[in-house]
């Protein structure tokens, strides 16, 4: 059922207070700490949002994602170094380079690892991440190697230095959602959607399939690599282990399911219940790498729990309450007849 | 009547074997044309052949006059035959206006497909009432009419049914019977295959009954359903 009017404007009023928030928050906030952590809980909620549009629409679950944000991140290291930009926020204008490089790299990737399905693909997946690692690792001449490549480290200091970085990361969230709502709406999204449900189904009512498929895949690797880019000009320095970490790639999917797969505000709850609690646990047991049996046992509580998530389980909840409602106790019998068929007249 | 569609000396099968032999038949114009026989006589395999999943090893297919064997069942589609197959065919997770969508999903004119959508919701004012739900979320019966909307989507010509009785309680059964003739009313082509040939003969006007991939007896629904021979061997019991 279409939501009322009055649930419609709730959901505008949110939408616009979250935006308010998440526009003023470094005017608030002025400590670095606080600010880092929300560094990096906007880069995930761009992440992961940008994954939901391969994995989520398509049910194609890529756990090489990590491939292409360390790649976004080596490629606009190596962009900056070769037309020497320098440091400021000259370099941030340069981004989408390294989306156009990750979206090449994802269209040879995507060619060769879409001719499979289901696990097959998820593990063809990982071999291209570690793949493109092993590159980042050999490749010595180009990225430095095990040494690492360095960027120009931005002049700014102090309680400011985060601020950038985090109005850039709020940028590619943005744009990460805008996308998605746009091919979620889109004939190209329900296309997806099909793909999803049954590529079979789907090729036999006219979407092209794997046109489609390398499409998403592209969309999703180019929004990640923008952000990897970000991100290795924010940390300054990235080597391949670092840079290319397969926790990364977990971490995001991680995300995606535990705020609703295939939805569009899911992978924004994931990441903003989940990312600071990571980074929490990180500062203060990071030694004991504790955050890591915490990762394991969010897995198992959702695939046990909510292997819907979080939005489409509790949307499902407030929809069997609202039927409760609607339906009175005299009314449970003449609707008992559950395969009964209204609604038809004459062609 | 014209013949809409005709299968002229067909042979075709899978594999190593033929399923069916020297098949000759005529769909006309604007009749509802049931082909019944018992499992294995090759029902299924005229519907893949109809829609391009397979294609024939001798003799061919003509659609209007023209040849259509070896057509892709893309464009087997886009000249207007539409197949709604027997096993669930919608989209599990989408909703019911985004399934009945899909029927149309080859169509690029936006102005066409919103007054196909008008004409479906028309049709079967269950789209429009329940079009945000999910499709899982309806009952047997109702999932069926769905199927049939988004069928109507390509607004087909010749409208192939595959058991559309299967699987339905008796009372659906009843209104999703007369929902085809309907259809058919409407001025569509009907080719229905169905295990409950009673029923499928019942509502046809033109009956075939298959056996071991050959036609062993055509005429009027009425005169197939009433043949004695016929009862006894296929309809379970004497007419």
């Amino acid at each position: 059922m279409r939501s009322p009017s009055w649930i419609r404007a709730a959901k505008w009023a949110a939408l616009l207070l979250v935006l308010a928030v998440a526009l003023l928050f470094p005017a608030f906030e002025s400590d670095p700490a606080t600010v880092n952590i929300a560094v990096f809980t906007v880069m995930y909620v761009g992440l992961a949002t940008a994954w939901n549009i391969m994995g989520g629409y398509t049910g194609y679950v890529s756990l090489g994602h990590a491939a292409f944000f360390g790649f976004g991140a080596y490629a606009f290291g190596l962009v900056l170094a070769h037309l020497g930009i320098q440091a400021g926020y000259e370099p941030f204008l340069f981004v989408p380079i390294a989306g156009v490089l990750t979206v090449v790299l994802a269209l040879v990737i995507g060619w060769i690892a879409l001719r499979t399905r289901a696990a097959t693909f998820v593990i063809v997946t990982i071999a291209m991440m570690f793949m493109v690692q092993l590159l980042a690792e050999n490749l010595v001449g180009l990225t430095g190697g095990g040494s690492g490549l360095s960027f120009p480290v931005p002049p700014w200091s102090g309680d400011f230095f985060d601020t950038p970085f985090y109005y850039a990361m709020l940028v590619m969230a943005i744009v990460s959602l805008l996308l998605s709502w746009w091919i979620r709406r889109s004939k190209f999204g329900l296309g997806l959607l099909a793909i999803r449900d049954d590529e079979d189904k789907a090729l036999a009512v006219g979407v092209p399939a794997h046109a489609y498929k390398l499409t998403a895949f592209v969309i999703s690797a180019g929004l990640v690599g923008m952000i990897g880019a970000v991100y290795g000009y924010y940390v300054t320095y990235i080597y391949p282990q670092y840079a290319i970490d397969p926790l990364v790639g977990i971490s995001l999917v991680l995300m995606v399911f535990l705020g609703g797969l295939g939805t569009l505000w899911g992978p924004v709850l994931g990441a903003v219940i989940l990312e600071p609690a990571q980074l929490w646990l990180a500062y203060n047991f990071g030694a004991s790498l504790l955050y890591l049996v915490f990762y394991a046992a969010v897995f198992l509580v959702v695939i046990l729990l909510l292997p819907r998530g979080i939005i489409p389980s509790v949307g499902d909840l407030l929809k069997r309450i609202a039927a409760r409602r609607a339906v009175g106790p005299s009314d449970t019998a003449s609707t008992s007849d559950t395969h009964a068929v209204a609604g038809v007249q004459s062609p | 009547m014209n013949a809409l569609l005709e299968l002229d000396g067909v042979t075709a099968g899978y594999g190593g074997g033929d399923v069916l032999h020297d098949v000759n038949l005529s769909i006309e114009e604007g009749g509802i044309t049931c082909v019944v026989g018992p499992n294995g006589a090759g029902k299924s395999t005229i519907l893949r052949l109809v829609s391009g999943l397979i294609r024939p090893r001798l003799g061919g297919l003509r659609f209007r006059g023209q040849s259509i064997t070896g057509l892709s069942p893309r464009q087997i589609l886009q000249l207007g035959i539409v197949q709604v197959p027997q096993e669930r065919s919608l989209f599990p997770t989408m909703t019911v206006w985004e399934n009945v969508r899909m029927g149309a999903y080859t169509l690029s004119d936006r102005a066409l497909l919103e007054r196909r959508m008008a004409t479906v919701c028309d049709t079967f004012p269950i789209v429009a009432e329940r079009r945000h739900e999910r499709v899982a979320a309806l009952s047997g019966g109702q999932q069926k009419i769905i199927e049939f909307a988004r069928a109507l989507m390509l607004d087909p010509k010749l409208l192939v049914l595959d058991e559309p009785s299967m699987g339905l309680d008796p009372k659906t059964h009843g209104v999703v019977f007369e929902l085809i003739r309907d259809m058919n009313r409407s001025g569509r082509t009907i080719l229905l295959v169905e295990q409950n040939a009673r029923s499928g003969l019942g509502l046809a006007s033109h009956g075939v009954v298959l056996e071991s991939g050959r036609v062993r007896l055509e005429g009027t629904g009425a005169s197939v359903l009433g043949n004695g021979e016929i009862g006894r061997l296929f309809l379970g019991a004497p007419v």
